[in-house]
């Protein structure tokens, strides 16, 4: 033995580092969704581990017209201290429709300032792959995920036939017009992701840590994101109080809640 | 606040032998559901009129109360007094093998469920032959439904003395085998009092009992190049450590090539790059030597390198839809190699439930079934026996950019010549298109025009970098003053006109061997930009790659070597017109490549030109 431990965040760490470089190596024309949450800001901070400080592609932030203030201010500063090269899409179509929280139900508009939007800007560039920061225990349609999973042209996943993946060999090519999502966070948890933060201290906005008795745990539109009663205002005690809890971690986002399955449907659609 | 490692837990069985209500008991009792969970499915079943059953609390969790079959791999967390777990749950039904396979081969460890009432099946079979395959030798045997069988003692040795023999058979020792109803949660989390005459372990106290896959740290040096990257002034080879050890200053081998360097550093972004790389770290390295590397090479320590054949047996399972074909082109990915390949021979098929090997010649296989096969690549695979080195004998075979099966190597090299090549190859009757030879070759043919002084080394490099893209398995050749000015231009002088019709004729035939799928080389001084533009010209109108590659030194290092002495006769006005003494030379404005070889060795000149050539001949944009 070498004395060199290996921790299981290193481990996560490496097999993220490798999927990033087999998904460089893959695909010509990549994008990586940043929506400034804690999972988004860990991918950002593992592209420039696997790529030496840089992230040779570019990063998209779908902007829903309804992001919190500090929300913005954090995504203009990160744009800023790591050199992106950001794309910022809004689906202005949608929005000149009327589409909004204040008239429609949160999974219409999630569908259409999301999805729609990744749509809209995923023709314009042609990518063909996204790297997105989801996880597997964030919710049970994500638990099915495959690192390398391809969506048709209509966005579509198909999880009851998904591509076999094994040994580290993926799905690893796109046909015309379709996209390959690449999950190079999928074997995370909540906690890792927390840990890991706290051990490469890596910046994230101050919104995650509690104010007057509250936090958000997860970040979405603001209209339809909810923080929960929390007095944990440091890592440490966003971890130990993690470790307690036996609600989800979505449980503030309506959108997955408005009805049976929502998150199902919502991902079947498209929805990251 | 310890953090104890993860163990991984595929859990495999029949169909109904009690897969989900194992797991809906375990989470259950070890209290890993969200709040509330448990009452609502309660209050769902009362509504509907059902019985509650454990089952269903998996269902809830996964949302396929319509379905009411596992449908493909998930994860599932739980946690005990011990560590925190990842169940992977693999389904129970055949067609969805390559769901299991998935799952399982990430798996530190294996729960296989056996119901008591009905005994060892096809599957209970199947599963632990796959598991044997996949490398997962820690496996923990459930006779679940011990209640359907009156807590049998002999219900349960009966099943127990039957399946062991069968796993022994696959050289497998089961760590535990548990009698357990799932259902009532005997010998789950708790001890069974209906089954006092058992005194081994509960399902999770065998799982406790069990150790996450051992150390590859101790094993030899596998370093498997993802990519080579220049985002700065360095030049990273990025890779992960399959197995063993890597530290600053160790001698590499690169196979294929065989080529030898030392690592100058360990590259790391944001961490300590002097710490030696360990089995499964993704780094990257830099080199003292500039040597040539690539996607696929394996860098190991000089006393333990690993098998270069492109030959060799496996045990390959196939999962596809479309069964597999000998003689048929597929790719084989190991590691991160990607190469061509041909299953050559299938010697015999193993029935994977009986296991029971059917020695028959056969020219498929099919969806599900496993063969001993022999396979031929393209170019020389590095590998390792699968014993010996897991990571690095395991492969896929890939056909039409979908992984179709996977396999294992035993054995090492051997050559079977009774053992016809490449038969049944698929012709057709329409006229050959340059990408079906660029796909049949593996690569696009192409001109590599080299420039340069008499004397700069245009024919040293031209030979060696025909021997490295030989050594590929590609198809090329050069054409220089030897095999050209002898015969097909034995007719033209060294006047002017003469000269520019030798380079026309060369350029002419270079592009007939680049049209033919050929890497056409030409060594020769060409000193006319405007002759060169019609090399090019030519090359292009036959729709093969062009690429100039201007081997330069000033002249007078050129004339300092001066190899074949003609600069002394140039001066002594032996020659006349010679280039460079009483001719003008016109160096390239735009070359492609330019290697300096006052500057560069022979080989650093190879490998810049093999850096830049390599990937404007891979057949992907074959149909530009």
């Amino acid at each position: 033995m070498t004395g060199t431990q290996r921790t299981h965040l290193d481990q996560l760490e490496n097999q993220s580092i490798f999927i990033f470089r087999e998904a460089y190596r893959a695909f010509k024309n990549i994008a990586m969704p940043w929506s400034m949450g804690k999972d988004s800001n860990v991918l950002i901070w593992l592209a420039q581990k696997s790529f030496f400080g840089k992230i040779p592609f570019q990063v998209l932030h779908i902007d829903t017209t309804y992001e919190f203030p500090e929300m913005l201010e954090f995504r203009d500063w990160a744009t800023w201290h790591y050199k992106l090269n950001l794309v910022v899409k809004i689906n202005e179509e949608a929005r000149k429709r009327g589409i909004g929280y204040e008239t429609h139900d949160p999974v219409t508009v999630t569908h259409e300032l999301k999805t729609v939007a990744l749509q809209q800007v995923l023709a314009e560039h042609k990518w063909d792959a996204l790297i997105t920061g989801i996880r597997r225990d964030e919710d049970p349609t994500r638990a099915k995920e495959r690192y390398f999973s391809p969506r048709n042209a209509q966005f579509e996943w198909d999880y009851k036939d998904q591509p076999p993946e094994f040994w580290g060999q993926f799905a690893a090519s796109a046909a015309k017009g379709e996209h390959v999502r690449v999950q190079p966070l999928l074997d995370w948890t909540e906690v890792d992701i927390w840990r890991y933060i706290q051990r490469e201290e890596i910046p994230i906005p101050k919104m995650y840590f509690a104010k007057n008795g509250k936090r958000f745990r997860s970040l979405g539109c603001s209209p339809i994101t909810h923080p929960i009663k929390s007095d944990a205002d440091t890592i440490d005690k966003i971890i130990a109080e993690l470790e307690e809890t036996k609600t989800s971690e979505r449980a503030g986002r309506a959108q997955d809640h408005h009805e049976r399955n929502a998150m199902q449907k919502l991902r079947a659609k498209g929805f990251l | 606040m310890q953090q104890q490692q993860l163990l991984k837990v595929v859990f495999v069985g029949h169909v109904d032998h009690g897969k989900s209500t194992l797991i809906g008991r375990i989470l259950h009792d070890t209290e890993s559901l969200e709040d509330g969970k448990i009452e609502q499915v309660k209050k769902a079943c009362a509504e509907e009129g059902m019985e509650f059953e454990f089952a269903f609390l998996l269902d809830a969790l996964l949302e396929e109360q319509e379905q009411n079959v596992t449908i493909d791999t998930t994860r599932i967390p739980f946690r005990t007094k011990r560590r925190q777990y990842s169940i992977i749950d693999a389904p129970g039904h055949k067609e969805f093998l390559k769901n299991m396979i998935t799952g399982a081969s990430n798996a530190d460890a294996a729960v296989l469920v056996i119901a008591a009432s009905e005994g060892v099946r096809e599957q209970s079979r199947r599963h632990a032959y796959l598991l044997t395959l996949l490398g997962i030798k820690q496996i923990v045997v459930v006779v679940n439904k011990m209640d359907l069988a009156e807590f049998s003692k002999e219900r349960f040795d009966e099943i127990k003395n039957e399946y062991r023999k069968f796993l022994v058979d696959l050289g497998l020792e089961a760590r535990a085998f548990i009698p357990a109803s799932a259902k009532t949660g005997d010998n789950v989390a708790q001890r069974s009092k209906e089954m006092r005459w058992y005194h081994g372990p509960t399902v999770l106290e065998a799982l406790d009992a069990t150790e996450p896959t051992p150390s590859l740290v101790d094993l030899p040096l596998r370093f498997s190049v993802q990519d080579v990257y220049r985002f700065d002034e360095r030049r990273i080879i990025a890779g992960r450590i399959e197995t063993g050890t890597l530290r600053a200053g160790d001698q590499l081998v690169f196979s294929p090539a065989n080529k030898t360097s030392t690592v100058n550093s360990i590259e790391r972004w944001n961490a300590d790059g002097d710490r030696p790389a360990v089995a499964g770290d993704s780094i990257g390295i830099t080199l003292t030597e500039q040597i040539f590397v690539e996607r696929g090479y394996v860098a190991s320590h000089q006393a333990e390198t690993p098998i270069e054949t492109n030959r060799f047996h496996a045990d390959l399972f196939w999962i596809a839809r479309n069964p597999l074909h000998v003689g048929r082109l597929y790719n084989i990915r190991l590691g991160t190699q990607d190469l061509k390949c041909q299953i050559v021979s299938i010697e015999q098929v193993m029935d994977s439930s009986t296991l029971e090997r059917i020695i028959e010649k056969r020219e498929q296989l099919q969806r599900n079934e496993v063969g001993r096969v022999t396979i031929q690549t393209r170019a020389p695979l590095v590998l390792d026996n699968y014993d010996r080195i897991a990571n690095l004998g395991r492969f896929v075979i890939v056909d039409d950019n979908t992984i179709c099966g996977g396999g294992i190597v035993f054995g090492g090299v051997y050559t079977d010549r009774t053992v016809a090549k490449s038969k049944n190859i698929f012709w057709t009757e329409e006229k050959i298109t340059p990408m079906q030879r660029a796909v049949h070759l593996g690569h696009r043919g192409a001109v590599v025009w080299f420039t340069g002084l008499s004397g700069a080394g245009k024919s040293t490099i031209a030979q060696g970098l025909e021997r490295e893209l030989f050594n590929r398995g590609m198809h090329t050749y050069v054409l220089d003053g030897d095999n050209i000015r002898h015969g097909l231009n034995s007719n033209l002088g060294f006047s002017p006109e003469d000269r520019v019709e030798n380079i026309r004729r060369v350029s002419e035939v270079a592009k007939l061997m680049a049209d033919s799928g050929a890497v056409a080389i030409t060594a020769f001084i060409s000193p006319y930009r405007v002759d060169r533009r019609r090399a090019r010209e030519i090359a292009l109108e036959g729709k093969a790659e062009f690429v100039e590659v201007f081997v330069d030194a000033p002249l007078e290092v050129c004339e300092a070597r001066d190899p074949k002495q003609l600069y002394k006769k140039a001066r002594a006005g032996e020659i006349r017109d010679f280039t460079g003494i009483d001719a003008p030379y016109e160096p390239p404005e735009d070359a492609e490549i330019v290697v300096r070889t006052d500057k560069q060795t022979v080989d650093e000149s190879i490998a810049t030109i093999l850096e830049q050539l390599l990937p404007r001949l891979k057949p992907d944009d074959a149909n530009d």
